[in-house]
């Protein structure tokens, strides 16, 4: 057991870091990004892939990087940090479920070029209403219905888009630009960009065998994303935390600082312990889906909802804590309560993950992490 | 980073597991699992047991009987224990007073202590905690007068957890009251319980046991070479102590352990009950995480130094273990009522013993730096606050 990176993850983290808190070095440059099209910045989304960040989940082969879950967290992490709204989860849970289904033809076509940054991908899953179903005629596939929210789907170059099919859930790839695809983008409230794609008899190609059902590939990329989300997560409570710690002790009132009130200092000790128990269980979960990705699905779920309990008591409190400048856009804190909230209610959040967990309770005695 | 425990982690700890759960005493086991109060002997016994075959003192400098154990390896010896039901280690002489004169004490004073210490022929009393001295317990007014090659102790200790049992006591004594600051001017002082002027006097608790007790010191004589380390010197031997008392004090193996007996006592209760199911479900995520984290500190102790996240073992630890003795009063609902209930009864054992243990529990973060202590730490020492 070993939970300490060694000298290239370090590496890979100290070389993220100090691309991401140029790009992103104060909250009005954040601001300035997030506020024109696509959301974010393209530069920094080509450094990121100059910098090797966009491959590592993929093999050598498919064109990445042959790197694992560890350093894909690493890479969350450091966006959390900075709030960088890059579609770096779009890259994990798409390009995921390209390298997981794709034939040799697709990964090579799509992996590849996502890598290098030249393309953004985006995961079509969520439906509202009824589900997207996915009709044959012959070797021909189109699809029908919506899929909303679409994270970056407005900008995403190919979408990868989860429809019904007779064998259950199949999982397409459809150009956004084709006839029968109509897409409308908006801001969402942590400064992303989300979509309504509109399905309307679209051409899709099937990833992979459309005659199987891929419901665990698809589970398994979300438990990916969840994962990395939690990572994100992570770095944003740290931040976040560090930021309200250091305002404690500058911030007067009543011709003292905030940290002579004890009642103030004992809640920022409850943060540091939510954050800490968010840390493990996240750090935890990479681990299971590096080394048993059969469990990793529950796994995430445990993950998101450590995260969510933290995510919502470190964004609440970091407000609460600073007062009325926490409030205004100008100031850092209340972002990362924004961005917390979305990670929370992206990829299922925590009522979900307890209600999931809660309907396996009986099935085991101790839950054992280690196997 | 990797999750699996290597090969040689693993063997151990199917070695340890192998034996609790055959070398000590079903009886004793069952005693632990059903939650029932363990008699004196029953803890010598298990101690003797662990002690014959190297396993009771661990922690300890590897000459006076510890072993040369990684900080997980300490930990997999501690949290398997937990999960066999096998009573620990008397902590007051396996974490408390046997480090201390393992480290402090005079050659004499190791020979003479340190492997009946080890073996529980000595049982051990703390005598820390004063009427005016918990959570500050540097402003102890024990005074330990010295007189010839004496010291003659006046004063009162109190929360001397099965102080009745105590055949020593180590205590925390002012030997200079005229010292510039309090905590200087105390010394870390053995005495022996039997001694003339010693009385210990049981305090009842709301559970109705008689689990601690009143210390009172008349006059009692002490040969000075009772003495550990150098007079005035103690309170840097009570912070080794307390430092050392705040590892393993996240009891996530038993606490697991308790979570999982409720949930085969609730039966089919739980699949038919979401409100249930929800709150056992995030009971044991809560566990996890604070499993993860203990491990994460085990882990990276390596160096010596204390992971900053250890104090949130102590207070997190206590909380949910807390929050299990409260999920059983709440299973047993009007059953929990019967605690005073004998032989004849209908109600079972669990449910009978649900409330007192609910309410023994508070101590839980009261006891071993109480959880605002804890909070305090991590204010102070980790955010700088």
């Amino acid at each position: 057991m070993d939970f300490t990176l060694d000298s290239e993850q370090t590496a890979l983290r100290d070389a993220v870091r100090g691309l991401l808190s140029k790009s992103y070095d104060s909250t009005e440059t954040r601001r300035e990004i997030t506020k024109t099209d696509p959301g974010f910045s393209e530069k920094t989304w080509t450094q990121l892939a100059e910098l090797g960040a966009l491959g590592l989940p993929f093999a050598e082969e498919d064109g990445g990087f042959g790197a694992g879950p560890v350093e894909v967290s690493i890479v969350a992490e450091e966006i959390g940090r900075v709030l960088a709204p890059e579609p770096y989860l779009e890259t994990i849970l798409a390009g995921g479920l390209v390298a997981d289904l794709g034939s040799a033809e697709q990964r090579a076509d799509v992996i590849g070029r996502v890598a290098e940054g030249a393309l953004v991908l985006s995961l079509a899953h969520h439906d509202i209403g009824d589900a997207v179903v996915a009709t044959a005629s012959g070797d021909t596939w189109t699809l029908s219905g919506v899929k909303e929210p679409v994270l970056h789907g407005a900008r995403a170059d190919l979408l990868v888009v989860t429809a019904r099919t007779d064998a259950g859930v199949g999982v397409f790839l459809v150009d956004p630009s084709a006839d029968g695809v109509e897409r409308t983008g908006y801001r969402t409230h942590d400064g992303g960009r989300a979509a309504r794609v509109a399905f309307d008899g679209a051409a899709a190609t099937p990833l992979g065998d459309p005659t199987a059902d891929a419901s665990d590939a698809v589970a398994l990329a979300k438990a990916r994303g969840q994962i990395a989300l939690g990572h994100e997560a992570v770095g944003a409570m740290d931040v976040a935390l560090r930021t309200t710690t250091e305002y404690l002790k500058t911030r007067k009132q009543f011709g003292v600082p905030l940290n002579t009130f004890q009642a103030l200092t004992f809640r920022a000790a409850d943060l540091y312990v939510s954050a800490e128990l968010a840390r493990s269980t996240v750090t935890w979960a990479t681990l299971v889906l590096q080394d048993e990705p059969e469990r990793a699905v529950e796994a995430a779920s445990r993950a998101k909802m450590q995260v969510s309990r933290a995510g919502r008591h470190i964004g609440q409190e970091a407000i609460q804590l600073h007062g009325g400048i926490g409030m205004t856009a100008e100031y850092s804190v209340g972002h990362y309560t924004s961005r917390l909230t979305a990670i929370d209610h992206t990829l299922g959040d925590g009522s979900e993950h307890l209600a999931r967990l809660a309907s396996t309770v009986t099935d085991h005695g101790v839950v054992d992490p280690i196997g | 980073m990797k999750l699996r425990l290597s090969e040689e982690d693993a063997a151990f700890r199917e070695e340890m597991r192998t034996f609790f759960t055959t070398q000590v005493p079903q009886s004793i086991r069952d005693t632990v699992a059903a939650r029932r109060e363990l008699t004196k002997d029953q803890i010598v016994e298990t101690q003797q047991i662990l002690n014959a075959a190297g396993l009771a003192v661990p922690n300890w400098p590897v000459e006076w009987g510890g072993k040369d154990w990684t900080p997980l390896q300490r930990h997999i010896w501690h949290e398997e224990m937990q999960l066999a039901s096998v009573p620990a280690p008397l902590a007051f002489n396996a974490s408390m007073v046997g480090p201390v004169i393992a480290a402090f004490g005079s050659q004499e004073v190791k020979e003479r202590f340190l492997p009946a210490t080890a073996n529980l022929d000595i049982w051990w009393s703390q005598g820390f905690s004063e009427p005016d001295a918990g959570s500050d317990l540097a402003s102890l007014r024990t005074v330990a007068r010295r007189e010839g090659d004496e010291y003659v102790v006046n004063g009162q200790k109190t929360w001397t957890t099965l102080g009745q049992y105590g055949d020593w006591i180590f205590t925390l004594v002012r030997t200079d009251p005229d010292a510039p600051k309090k905590q200087q001017g105390i010394s870390f002082l053995l005495i022996d319980m039997t001694s003339p002027g010693l009385t210990v006097r049981p305090i009842e608790l709301i559970d109705g046991g008689h689990e601690v007790n009143e210390v009172f010191f008349e006059d009692v004589r002490v040969p000075a070479e009772n003495l550990v380390g150098e007079e005035n010197r103690g309170w840097d031997y009570a912070k080794f102590l307390l430092g050392n008392e705040r590892v393993g004090v996240a009891p996530v193996g038993s606490t697991k352990r308790w979570l999982a007996a409720a949930k085969e006592l609730a039966g089919d209760r739980i699949a038919g009950d979401p409100v249930l199911a929800t709150r056992v479900a995030g009971l044991e995520n809560e566990l996890l995480a604070l499993e993860l984290t203990a491990l994460r500190v085990v882990a990276h102790s390596a160096d010596g130094k204390p992971h900053p996240a250890s104090s949130v073992l102590k207070l997190r630890g206590t909380e949910l273990q807390q929050a299990v003795t409260e999920l059983y009063v709440d299973l047993a609902g009007p059953l929990s009522l019967a605690s005073g209930a004998g032989d004849g009864s209908g109600v079972p054992d669990w449910a009978r013993v649900s409330t007192p243990q609910y309410l023994n529990f508070r101590k839980a973060s009261i006891y071993g730096g109480s959880n605002e202590v804890q909070r305090q730490i991590i204010a102070k020492t980790i955010l700088g606050l």
